[in-house]
């Protein structure tokens, strides 16, 4: 990697905890493009080191938020652990697809959110 | 905690788990407007609670992704430590500047991230 890819790679990943701190749509949607486009993986190879870094942000994320009184545990808890055969089928279909079927799906989830994003912006109101 | 509750926790967990290891991400897209529509939570709330649920289902899709050999921990340092100091400006931040504003420009930006994978 040369130098301004790492630095592309690391402005990503300030902007994904940017993200994740203020909107709470979560760092791994700036993780994967930063690591497929700047630090030479595949698609498949981003999305996979792209949980890894997940789990630092949400692990600081929820601290803090736990200090705001943000969160029920109980209930965070039981998702997560029962999320367990949900990750299963998608670990597996994201292994089985074409890169090209992986990318695509990505950019559908990035627009997706970009319009969700987008309505939020635009929307009456509150700030 | 009541059947009814546990049972939609368990589809909300279902649903955040395939889309995460399916894209790479946490899910909070999929579980934050859930709890809000379904268990009624108030949005900081969601947003609060699923970081938690986030901090599992990344830990086992990681997990899972690595038995495929897929998962580069230098690389996962290098994005998520960034990422991590984010976290505290992105909060500090909060404070000053107007959502509405940050949500158009991180819209702009996925659009164009969007532009550059299709093409």
């Amino acid at each position: 990697m040369e130098a301004a890819d790492v630095a592309a790679v690391v402005a990503l990943g300030i902007a994904g905890g940017v993200a994740g701190g203020v909107l709470g749509v979560g760092g791994g949607i700036l993780f994967v493009p930063a690591l497929a486009i700047f630090a030479g993986q595949t698609q498949l190879e981003a999305e996979s080191t792209s949980l890894l870094a997940i789990v630092g942000v949400a692990a600081l994320g929820s601290w803090r938020q736990h200090g705001y009184g943000n969160v029920r545990v109980a209930d965070g808890i039981v998702i997560g652990a029962l999320s367990f055969l949900g990750v299963g089928a998608g670990v597996i279909l994201a292994n089985t697809v074409t890169q090209r079927a992986l990318e695509l799906g990505f950019a559908s989830l990035l627009l997706l959110i970009a319009v969700q994003l987008g309505l939020r912006a635009l929307r009456p109101g509150d700030g | 905690m009541t059947r009814d509750r546990i049972v939609k926790l368990a589809v909300i967990a279902t649903a955040a788990g395939a889309f995460s290891g399916l894209f790479g991400v946490g899910g909070g897209t999929v579980v934050v407007p859930l709890l809000i529509a379904w268990m009624h939570y108030g949005e900081r709330e969601a947003t609060g609670t699923s970081l938690v649920a986030i901090l599992l289902i990344a830990l086992f899709a990681a997990g899972a992704h690595s038995l495929y050999g897929n998962v580069d921990p230098a690389k996962a340092a290098l994005v998520g430590g960034p990422a991590m100091a984010g976290v505290v400006a992105g909060a500090a931040l909060q404070q000053r500047l107007p959502e509405r504003l940050i949500s158009g420009l991180f819209a702009l930006l996925m659009v164009a991230i969007a532009v550059e994978l299709i093409v």
